[in-house]
């Protein structure tokens, strides 16, 4: 039998109209005005929608009916609006379902509610205190996105602003009496800048920190496991330094002593000596310890200052056009030199530093001779196109007068 | 036997066995004519003696190149840092490529403008063209040999257009390249391309070319010509041995001047090693000589009407090849007058659109 394309048509348009599924809350509440007409349109833009969740599936009551009576019916399990206290164990309906989360995304974890009852947001909601964070204080309510979509509240990129949204609001947190400061610190920060500036999406944020779920502020004993989570070597030795003992011991937590903590301001050699000292808030110059923490700036500023001198011969060399690429190479052993001494700073040992700074003084004094060799080679090469050209010149003056002499005689009766 | 005596011996004995007397009356009679415009008859000679240059430098770097990915890009750092006047020879090399494309320009416009492409020496003016393009064939492949991003990326993008010829395109770049992408194959066949295909092919048409040349002698140019004719006179003589040959010998002194100078001065730079994986680096360009066709198909249009912009830049410049190789067949009408006007207006616009486009291309 064959189809007329008309037939086929509409085939095709009765199957579309049978497949579009019934949603009268939407259908409704785009008709209306402000407040009311808001979460319908939010909505089309949420994951939720995207993977055929409809309003129902969290206010209850039933979509399919155009009535407002019926689909809004408690007798249907309608809810409305879902109490604050109520919206995590609500969201762990289906986020800690283990069977249902693996139906839309397999990778998901669902121990987020888990440790969400573990974190003060959490243990507050608990409580009763209906003005600590629930999951749509962080994820946004009614266009919940995708955690990687760029515009999600807890995108990397927009994380700090969403943690920032209640922590810097002084009169929010008022009776919680924390500081408010956290991210203004933050924004002076070294992390802030790889975050903001350079939209390094693997620059720590609050949650990488505090941890995100589970949200909790890491006491004096695990900030140098937070901090040794990305700074791995620093972490390592800190903690067989003498320091670590001494700090644990004060009640204070070790990076931040020095570091601090919102605003890590980006590390330098004058954190060792000098007016910016940090070691100097404990030591006295003159003690074994500001003795210690001397010793190995002048170490590491030998170091810098001897690749900062090989530096300058191999971009001299370089910039009149001579070939000094593998000098350049083997100056990055130098610089790894450098960073290693500085890593070695975290053992407070002068020693401990010493072993890199001597192996990247090796390196240096290698570039550096290389360079001040290409810029000898440059002078002789100067030097010897000097002798040519002017035996080139001598030469072309000989032949102009052998030309002359030839032509003498013909010049005289024409040529 | 005095000295004399003993140089008439052996100049018979050479005459005995070569028979160069006709080599040699042949050069006592070859002159060459002298006007207003005889400094422009020095730069054929210039070319070839670049290309000696190129020849011998490109003798001494083979010594130590090794055509392949892994080993081509360090063979070269190894020569000029390494060899004793490695960096010399490179820079020579490289520098005397670009001044040899240059002064065979500079030839080629000359023979318009002096009109000396006129019958017989019609085939004279193809084979120069044919050397011509055979030089810029030799600069295209030499340029990838370092493997470095720069010559990397301009291969890149240089295949790429041959590719979107129509019907021939795609094979000719698949050829070009050794396969779907420039790589170890393009390079090996690069290598081949310019140690061994180009230079025995230039050197039959340079041949050729010489052996016109020396047929025909140096043309002089029509209205020279034509105002000695009417004073009753002929063109002044200048005997090309000693008198020229002298005069030529001071201007490849000069040129090899120049050239030591840009080669020790401004030693050709290496650069990075070619990272295939790697993003094409801002601002990628050809050479110079390739600058100005280059600069004009990034101008067009991606579709002009329903062709691509690219393509019918192609085209266009197919054409243009076309016309200007044929230069000599239109530059006279079916009455044998000549087109003066048309050839100078044609070789006018030629210069002025490389040369505009070409700076135009270098520094935007």
């Amino acid at each position: 039998m064959k189809l007329s394309l008309r037939k086929c048509w509409c085939l095709f348009l009765f199957a579309g109209l049978a497949g579009a599924a019934k949603d009268s809350c939407v259908e409704c509440h785009s008709g209306l005005d402000g407040n009311l007409q808001k979460p319908a349109t939010l909505f089309s833009d949420s994951i939720h929608r995207q993977r055929g969740f409809y309003c129902t599936d969290c206010h209850g009551g039933d979509r399919t009916a155009d009535d407002p009576e019926a689909s809004m019916s408690r007798a249907r399990g309608f809810i409305g609006k879902i109490p604050r206290t109520a919206v995590p164990k609500l969201c762990a309906r289906c986020h800690s379902d283990a069977a249902l989360m693996h139906k839309y995304n397999p990778k998901q974890r669902i121990d987020q509610y888990a440790q969400y009852l573990t974190s003060v947001h959490g243990k507050r909601i608990a409580a009763g205190d209906a003005a600590a964070a629930n999951c749509v204080d962080c994820h946004s309510v009614h266009d919940i996105r995708g955690v990687r979509s760029p515009l999600s509240p807890v995108h990397p990129l927009r994380l700090p602003q969403t943690c920032a949204h209640c922590h810097a609001d002084k009169t929010h947190m008022a009776k919680y009496q924390i500081p408010t400061s956290q991210f203004d610190e933050y924004r002076k920060s070294v992390h802030w800048n790889a975050l903001e500036q350079r939209g390094d999406l693997s620059a720590p944020s609050c949650a990488s920190c505090h941890g995100n779920h589970g949200a909790t502020p890491p006491g004096v004993n695990s900030v140098a496991a937070v901090c040794g989570t990305c700074h791995v070597l620093m972490e390592d030795l800190y903690s067989k330094s003498p320091h670590q003992p001494v700090f644990q011991s004060m009640g204070v937590a070790g990076c931040v002593v020095c570091h601090s903590n919102h605003a890590v301001l980006p590390a330098s050699d004058k954190f060792l000596a000098g007016e910016k000292s940090v070691c100097t808030q404990c030591h006295e110059p003159a003690s074994a310890g500001g003795a210690a923490a001397a010793d190995m700036a002048k170490s590491i500023e030998r170091l810098a200052g001897a690749l900062r001198r090989s530096d300058e011969a191999l971009q001299r060399a370089a910039s009149l056009g001579l070939e000094v690429s593998e000098a350049q190479l083997q100056q990055q052993e130098g610089r790894e030199a450098l960073v290693k001494a500085r890593v070695a700073v975290h053992a407070f040992d002068p020693a401990a530093v010493n072993e890199p700074v001597s192996q990247g003084l090796k390196v240096a004094e290698a570039t550096y001779r290389s360079g001040v060799d290409a810029l000898a080679e440059g002078n002789r090469r100067r030097v010897g196109l000097g002798i040519s050209l002017i035996t080139i010149v001598i030469t072309m003056a000989g032949l102009w007068l052998a030309i002359r002499r030839i032509e003498k005689p013909s010049r005289q009766g024409g040529l | 036997m005095t000295f004399s005596d003993k140089t008439k011996r052996a100049s018979r004995w050479f005459e005995e066995r070569l028979g160069l007397g006709g080599v040699r009356e042949f050069i006592a009679h070859k002159a060459v004519p002298v006007h207003s415009a005889t400094m422009w008859y020095y730069f054929g000679g210039i070319t070839l003696f670049l290309f000696v240059i190129q020849v011998l430098t490109g003798i001494l770097l083979l010594l130590y190149y090794r055509p392949t990915t892994s080993e081509a890009y360090e063979s070269v750092q190894f020569i000029v840092t390494r060899v004793q006047f490695g960096w010399l020879v490179r820079s020579i090399h490289s520098w005397s490529a670009n001044l040899m494309i240059l002064a065979a320009f500079i030839h080629m416009f000359s023979v318009v403008f002096l009109r000396s492409y006129r019958r017989p020496r019609e085939v004279t003016w193809l084979s120069g063209i044919t050397l011509l393009g055979l030089s810029l064939a030799f600069g295209f492949s030499g340029y990838l040999l370092p493997w470095n991003t720069i010559s990397y990326f301009a291969t890149k993008v240089g295949t790429d257009m041959a590719a979107s010829v129509p019907v021939i395109g795609p094979p000719l770049a698949r050829f070009l390249r050794g396969g779907d992408d420039v790589g170890g194959a393009t390079l090996t066949r690069f290598f081949g391309f310019h140690v061994a295909v180009l230079p025995g092919v230039t050197t039959l048409v340079l041949m050729l070319h010489l052996l016109l040349v020396q047929k025909f002698g140096i043309s002089s140019p029509p209205k020279t010509e034509e105002e000695y004719r009417r004073r009753g006179d002929r063109i002044p003589q200048m005997q090309f041995f000693p008198n020229f040959f002298l005069r030529e010998l001071m201007a490849w002194y000069a040129a090899l001047g120049v050239l030591g100078s840009l080669a020790a001065i401004f030693p050709w730079e290496l650069g990075a090693k070619a990272d295939p994986f790697a993003a094409a680096p801002a601002g990628i360009r050809p050479e110079w000589y390739f600058l100005a066709p280059f600069y004009t198909l990034k101008l067009l249009p991606s579709h002009i009407w329903i062709i691509e912009g690219e393509l019918l830049g192609l085209i266009g410049f197919g054409l243009l090849a076309v016309f200007w190789v044929a230069l000599p067949f239109w530059a006279t009408n079916r009455e044998g007058m000549e087109r003066t006007k048309l050839v100078t207006g044609a070789g006018v616009a030629l210069l002025a659109y490389l040369a505009t486009f070409s700076a135009l291309g270098y520094w935007r």
